[in-house]
């Protein structure tokens, strides 16, 4: 397997633009004979597609949603970083690479992380340009909110709902030129499968999910957006529908899996109340700006809240974290929490819950400063809790949030596969081991708007591209293989539903693949993933038919791939002796409790190959040795 | 709680479709709506019967999906919610609900409760963008915006595109989406360039999908899950008789 990550020679900060001088360029005649393929449209895969038909490529969209305006970048909060040092207080582009690459532990790629924060203002410009209201001060101009893991004010933000803002203006540049005939766009489609000839990818096998048929679509690229897999949980903060579906075909057709295991919790969401729960909701991260994290500090006080004094008030992150208190990174929130609910410190019904307490803010600016700033999340949190957050400290706890692992891809976004494109959460190249807050809709633009557009015109130009029509026996295969898979659930008529299935799965990588992981638990999860899987196969009941809208079939195929990359993601765990960023392994902490890594043996990327299941995940290790030339590597510290 | 449930379930845009009865024994009031029906389709699976098909997915109310006409009122009996967000608690022991997908000519049956809402990308395509090459903007901070304009131009800017406002509708009209993304973009500097030709192509662009017209009813505004208001619509047709005269 080759993995050449292709990072330009020279300085750091001349690599992207010496590599924009040095790339081809496909000729504006010759890019309308050119076809890609974009899968997935929301922040990478809509400005990607917006950008490409803009140029002159013909492209063509899919998503599972009725409409590209509902991919999951809609539900984003909080906010998109960019190094506009607007604020006069010291940011950077450099400062933004540093503290990414320290937030993402040392696990990231130096050459992308800083293309990441070169482009971070180029996307600002953009978005305030197509209309995007971003919050602003009374001259006019820009305002910037503080975010986890950073000490300047570099987040721009429109209120509570950034992403849906940033995805629709990416969502209308596309949806103009579906309207200019540039685009053919095709909800309601689910990729299948990755159709690879001569060892290029060529096209994509899809499902129509309205009325069942198996499609085929050849290009001469295909750019895959399709977000995380962070629903292998099954309980998290991801939308219900997303899925890793068609990043496990492309791994199924060779595309090498990276990272897996690096899985962001995140701190604050509202805990799990009952075995009926199909989601949960995220608390913004900006909420801990002014709200103060805390649990008793005598087991079993269950006391209601406002009845405990404050000498009896353990504030751990603050009395653990004097520099940054409650506004630390998200693997270091939600690992404090865990240590002090299984230390029997939890509270709320389940003891797994902590609490966000805006007593004091209330106290020092008052009810309406409060109400102004966070109202709308206040009215979330009443309306699913029915609790007052006004009245008394909100119930928090981590869940399943962002996924940086998925498929591995060179400087261009290319995977291991030629002409498979990959960008935004699918891929895994620029958060490291933890993402900080307000980076992941910057990563989702800058692959779309500013890194794919020109990529692929260098790949085009340079390929030798034959003519490939859907009748090619890769077509043929591939199609037979989707059906195949899709008659085969269909035909077990067991006796438990695919809902009962996925929340057991979720069960076992919640408990051993979730904010900390052991040696022993992971073998442990290993066995039990493998025997759930055999079961699933035997005894899975699928409703209805495939020739017609049929959402538990969908749903079916899509846990069938879960139950694969679950024992991937905790075969990855296990290799990695060493604690970074969100992977934390009970064995490998520092005497106060931090997570430790080891530089000398782990400094690579895990790039997964995959082999083959037969009762269990074939696969072989790949290492992208990971060299940092420009910083330091440190023990991360928010003392 | 028990439950009784009348669902409106239609195999395809081509059947004739009807209400079917349902009882349900074990609903938590902690539960979302949603989830009410999960647990329905689990036990309806596990019967060997067909789950009743439903929009979903962010389950946060901001994809926008999960429009549905409960009693009658899109999203629910709650102001400024949607469905997803509705929670059992908001309903006693042995109450009966009854279930219905927006309806509108506009707005085909796929099946059970999912309609197909893509007449609304076609309006957003016709003109509810700003023409921006990307890599052509200038420095984001050449460009003020008066923060009232830039508050109001957000309100309109949180539309959903759930399509609650044309279920709602006595003539199924969609002026209350289409007006918000006019009054979102036409307000701000960035927008006032395309302003005229935008607003008529959209306009024209909802009658061609076949919308009704605007009877002020305002019923649209009564049902939106996030409170788009209909003075927009009055903004549209000022703008729209300024464009055409």
């Amino acid at each position: 397997m080759n993995l050449d990550s292709k990072v330009p020679s020279g300085p750091l900060e001349e690599k992207w633009s010496n590599y924009l001088r040095d790339i081809k360029l496909v000729s504006p005649n010759n890019k309308r004979k050119h076809k890609i393929i974009v899968v997935g449209t929301g922040l990478a895969g809509a400005s990607a597609a917006a950008s490409l038909a803009e140029l002159g490529y013909n492209v063509e969209t899919f998503c599972i949603q009725d409409s590209a305006r509902r991919a999951h970048s809609i539900a984003a909060q909080g906010g998109i970083n960019a190094a506009k040092n607007y604020q006069n207080d010291g940011d950077s582009v450099w400062r933004l690479f540093y503290d990414t690459i320290k937030g993402g532990d040392y696990r990231s790629r130096e050459a992308n992380v800083y293309r990441l924060a070169e482009n971070s203002n180029n996307i600002i410009d953009q978005a305030v340009a197509q209309g995007v209201p971003f919050g602003r001060e009374y001259g006019g101009l820009l305002d910037n909110r503080s975010f986890g893991g950073a000490q300047v004010s570099r987040t721009f933000y429109s209120r509570g709902q950034t992403g849906q803002q940033l995805l629709l203006g990416a969502y209308q540049a596309m949806m103009r030129m579906v309207d200019a005939g540039k685009i053919k766009d095709n909800p309601r489609h689910e990729m299948l499968d990755l159709v690879v000839v001569d060892g290029k990818a060529r096209g994509i096998i899809t499902r129509n999910l309205i009325d069942g048929t198996i499609n085929r679509f050849e290009a001469d690229a295909v750019v895959l957006c399709t977000g995380g897999y962070g629903n292998v949980f099954y309980l998290s903060t991801n939308a219900k529908n997303s899925n890793v579906t068609a990043a496990w075909r492309c791994h199924k057709r060779g595309a090498a899996f990276a990272n897996p295991c690096f899985v962001q919790i995140h701190p604050t969401c509202i805990p799990v109340s009952g075995d009926y729960q199909s989601k949960l909701t995220l608390m913004s991260e900006s909420l801990r700006n002014d709200g103060r994290v805390w649990v008793p500090r005598k087991k079993g006080d269950d006391r209601h809240p406002n009845d405990i004094p404050e000498e009896e008030r353990f504030y751990y992150l603050e009395e653990r974290y004097p520099s940054f208190g409650n506004l630390v990174p998200r693997d270091v929130a939600s690992r404090n929490a865990k240590m002090v609910t299984d230390d029997g410190l939890g509270v709320g019904d389940t003891g797994l819950a902590v609490y966000l307490d805006f007593r004091d803010a209330i106290k020092r600016d008052g009810e309406d400063a409060i109400r102004a700033r966070y109202g709308n999340l206040f009215d979330m949190y009443q309306n699913i809790t029915d609790e007052n957050p006004y009245k008394q400290p909100m119930k928090i706890f981590p869940a399943v949030h962002y996924t940086m692992g998925g498929l591995w891809v060179d400087y261009n976004l290319m995977s291991n596969i030629p002409g498979l494109f990959v960008a935004g959460e699918a891929n895994f190249s620029d958060h490291g081991a933890n993402r900080l807050g307000a980076s992941a809709l910057m990563q989702g633009l800058s692959d779309g708007y500013f890194i794919i557009p020109y990529t692929i015109g260098n790949y085009i130009a340079d390929a030798d591209l034959e003519e490939v029509s859907t009748e090619h026996k890769s077509f043929g295969e591939a199609a037979s293989a989707s059906q195949k898979q899709l008659d085969k659930l269909l035909s077990v008529k067991g006796d438990k539903t695919v809902i009962e299935f996925h929340r057991e799965l979720g069960k076992i990588m919640w408990d051993s693949v979730g904010i900390s992981r052991s040696k022993e638990g992971l073998e442990n999860a290993i066995e039990k993933i493998r025997a759930l899987r055999e079961e699933f196969w035997q005894n899975v009941r699928v409703p209805g038919e495939a020739n017609y809208y049929n959402k538990y079939l969908e749903f079916a195929a899509r846990v069938a791939d879960f139950f694969e990359l679950a024992e991937l993601m905790a075969i990855d765990a296990l290799d990695r002796d060493e604690s970074c960023g969100c992977h934390l392994r009970d064995e490998f902490q520092t005497e106060e409790g931090e997570a430790l890594r080891n530089d000398e043996e782990y400094s690579f990327v895990s790039a997964w190959e995959y082999l083959g299941v037969n009762g269990k995940l074939e696969t072989k290790l790949h290492k992208e040795d990971l060299e940092f030339e420009f910083v330091e590597l440190k023990q991360r510290s928010y003392k | 709680m028990t439950i009784n449930l009348k669902i409106w379930r239609q195999k395809n845009t081509a059947d004739k479709g009807g209400f079917q009865e349902y009882k349900l024994n074990d609903v938590n009031e902690h539960m979302s709506f949603l989830e009410m029906l999960d647990v329905l389709n689990e036990h309806l699976i596990k019967e060997g019967k067909e789950p009743v098909e439903f929009d979903y997915d962010c389950r946060e109310g901001i994809c926008g999906s999960c429009n549905m006409v409960i009693n009658g009122r899109a999203h629910g009996p709650k102001r400024l919610t949607a469905a997803c967000q509705l929670h059992m608690r908001n309903y006693n022991d042995g109450d009966t609900i009854v279930i219905e997908p927006p309806r509108a000519a506009a707005f085909p049956v796929i099946k059970d409760l999912v309609v197909d809402r893509s007449a609304f990308d076609r309006i957003i395509g016709a003109g509810g963008y700003v023409s921006v090459r990307t890599g052509s903007a200038p420095e984001a901070n050449l460009i003020p915006v008066e923060q009232e304009t830039a508050n109001t131009a957000f309100d309109y800017a949180t539309c959903i595109g759930c399509g609650a406002c044309v279920a709602a509708c006595p003539n199924s009209s969609a002026s209350l989406f289409t007006a918000a993304k006019l009054s979102h973009l036409n307000r701000l500097p960035q927008g006032k360039p395309e302003r005229k030709k935008r607003t008529i192509a959209m306009v024209e662009q909802m009658e061609k999908e076949g919308f009704g017209d605007c009877s002020n009813y305002a019923e649209c505004e009564a049902v939106c899950p996030v409170g788009i208001s209909i003075a927009s619509i009055a903004e549209m047709r000022k703008s729209y008789v300024k464009a055409v005269f």
